[in-house]
């Protein structure tokens, strides 16, 4: 019987907490589908009387909403694939072969992640700004194509595989380009794909970086265009939760699906600290 | 072949597989952290025609003397003191509660990990909206209670206490998470010869739990407290392009963010982001003295 009772506890208790969490999502779609005068009704209503999926459209088309999202895309999908190149080359190297300078060179860039990042915006913007790349796509893309923290992971795992395949491949005749790509990229697949949709959630959400290196609307990334958008919406709440959740979805949609990659990336990723 | 020596032409080829890399961050990792500090120590900066006046402790000086900066790094310290601990208890307590449960488990998990994976300044508006003193959830939630409105945005006192909610909020996921894994790394067996031994429940959790589960509890802190050292995106989205009525959301890197991008004082910026690296330099060193003597691995 206690155990009944602690068991219906419990069960209380984490749904008032998942409830908690969920209910800032929750508001946001709500408020989404009202009509303006719905969003300001005392006390607070949660299912409007006709949804007005219209608030959609209407906040999607009263700014560049689609360009934004262009931008988005192509920065996060340039980010994340130019990053995981450099990353897979650097960590073959400090896995699998042997030259001067190795732990050094690790040791120094080990140092590097110690250095918070916002250090870096000002010296960068102005390299970029020399080089003339302030407001393109290059300013928000060349400096996060090389990541140390994902060399490190890529390196972990590619050590983990066993060498004597190494040795092998290179009996058969192998190069190491080929190794690399047909043995071991495949070998470390779940790694690789915990790196990049960790890389993906991060870039999409990315918010100081876009917001310093883009002057004209048409540069922006969503995050800081749906940032923008909050001046020419003012109090129209319906349209500002529309926009957020346009914003927010693709994520969720690829949390859904790679969930168990995530999970494992942050589990892999935290633990060694 | 095992312990085969680098040779030349190793290090050449290892060098190709390296330089995508090495080009990048050494461009845009390794040398602004030298020109950063370097440029905390330049005296009249021109950044157009990118001359120096000298070098000096002018930057430093003035972060010394300016109210903001010293405003800045109060809110800072507000902040973490009112994340970081309530983030690690909770997430702790949530960790625990899910690995007792079977049904639904993974369901709850996806629903406490939501947070983290939406973009911070879309859900910033979100809670801005429940944060409106009128309309908004959170004074309509308070009202069961008996507890007047609050400006929560507009007043200074209320507006640092809405950004760490918002942040304790967004964090819980990530930290329940790493939690989890550290309770399932856990030894069966210790449990086991702890109730062989007549150890109860709680006694259990005092001497097993707690002690095994101590390294995580370490790099969640660890974390914790870096990443909120560095709070910037909530804070500009939450009070749409402000640091929060009459500055009391004024952060270091909101500070820093101001004086480089609004004011154009990039060397006192620089000074900021040498101070703030010093700050979480001097908390990982603090923790690592304290993880030796405390922290069971």
């Amino acid at each position: 019987m206690a155990k009944k009772l602690s068991k219906i506890l419990l069960y209380a208790i984490v749904t008032l907490g998942a409830i908690t969490m969920l209910i800032p999502f929750l508001w946001m779609l709500s408020t989404s589908l009202k009509t303006a005068p719905e969003t300001i009704k005392v006390p607070p209503i949660w299912i409007p009387k006709s949804l007005q999926w219209g608030n959609y459209i209407k906040a999607w088309s009263e700014a560049p909403f689609a360009r934004y999202f262009v931008n988005s895309v192509v920065v996060t999908s340039v980010t994340t694939v130019g990053q995981l190149f450099t990353s897979i080359l650097a960590a073959f190297a400090f896995a699998r072969l042997k030259f001067f300078g190795k732990n050094l060179i690790f040791v120094i860039f080990l140092g590097t992640m110690m250095i918070p990042g916002e250090m870096l915006i000002i010296p960068n913007f102005v390299t970029l700004s020399k080089l003339g790349m302030i407001d393109h796509y290059a300013a928000l893309i060349v400096p996060w194509l090389a990541s140390f923290f994902t060399v490190f992971t890529l390196r972990q795992a590619f050590q983990s595989t066993p060498e004597q395949i190494y040795y092998a491949a290179k009996m058969d005749g192998a190069t190491d380009w080929k190794y690399l790509w047909t043995v071991l990229v495949p070998m470390s697949k779940s790694t690789i794909t915990a790196v990049t949709v960790l890389q993906v959630i991060g870039s999409w959400n990315a918010f100081m970086w876009p917001l310093i290196v883009t002057n004209t609307e048409t540069m922006r990334t969503l995050p800081v265009g749906l940032q923008a958008f909050t001046t020419d919406a003012g109090t129209e709440y319906q349209l500002l939760m529309a926009a957020s959740t346009f914003v927010i979805i693709p994520m969720v949609i690829l949390y859904m699906f790679l969930q168990k990659y995530i999970i494992a990336g942050i589990s892999k990723a935290g633990l060694k600290g | 072949m095992i312990n085969e020596k680098p040779t030349i032409k190793s290090s050449l080829k290892a060098l190709l597989y390296l330089l995508p890399m090495l080009v990048i961050t050494v461009m845009f990792n390794i040398w602004p952290i030298i020109s950063s500090f370097l440029m905390s120590f330049y005296k009249d900066y021109n950044f157009y025609t990118d001359e120096v006046g000298g070098l000096g402790f002018d930057n430093f000086l003035y972060l010394w003397n300016d109210p903001d900066f010293h405003l800045a790094v109060r809110n800072t310290l507000i902040f973490v003191a009112g994340v970081v601990p309530t983030t690690v208890i909770l997430s702790l307590v949530i960790a625990l509660l899910l690995n007792q449960i079977k049904v639904f488990s993974g369901f709850f998990r996806t629903v406490y990990f939501l947070p983290f994976v939406t973009s911070t300044v879309a859900i910033a508006m979100v809670w801005n909206w429940i944060y409106h003193s009128d309309y908004g959830l959170m004074n309509y939630f308070l009202g069961f209670f008996g507890v007047h409105p609050i400006n929560w945005l507009t007043n200074p006192h209320y507006s640092l206490l809405a950004l760490i909610i918002m942040s304790i909020w967004k964090g819980l996921g990530f930290n329940i998470i790493l939690f989890l894994v550290g309770l399932n790394n856990i030894d069966k067996g210790y449990y086991n010869a702890a109730e062989i031994d007549g150890a109860n429940a709680l006694q259990r959790f005092w001497n097993v739990t707690i002690p095994l589960l101590s390294p995580i509890t370490f790099l969640v802190s660890v974390n914790g407290i870096i990443g909120s050292f560095k709070v910037f995106d909530q804070i500009f989205a939450l009070f749409q392009g402000t640091p929060g009525p009459g500055k009391a959301d004024l952060t270091i890197v909101y500070y820093l963010y101001q004086k480089f991008y609004t004011e154009y004082k990039y060397p006192v910026a620089a000074a900021s982001g040498v101070v703030l690296f010093f700050l979480i330099l001097l908390v990982t060193l603090v923790q690592m003295w304290y993880s030796r003597k405390h922290v069971h691995y």
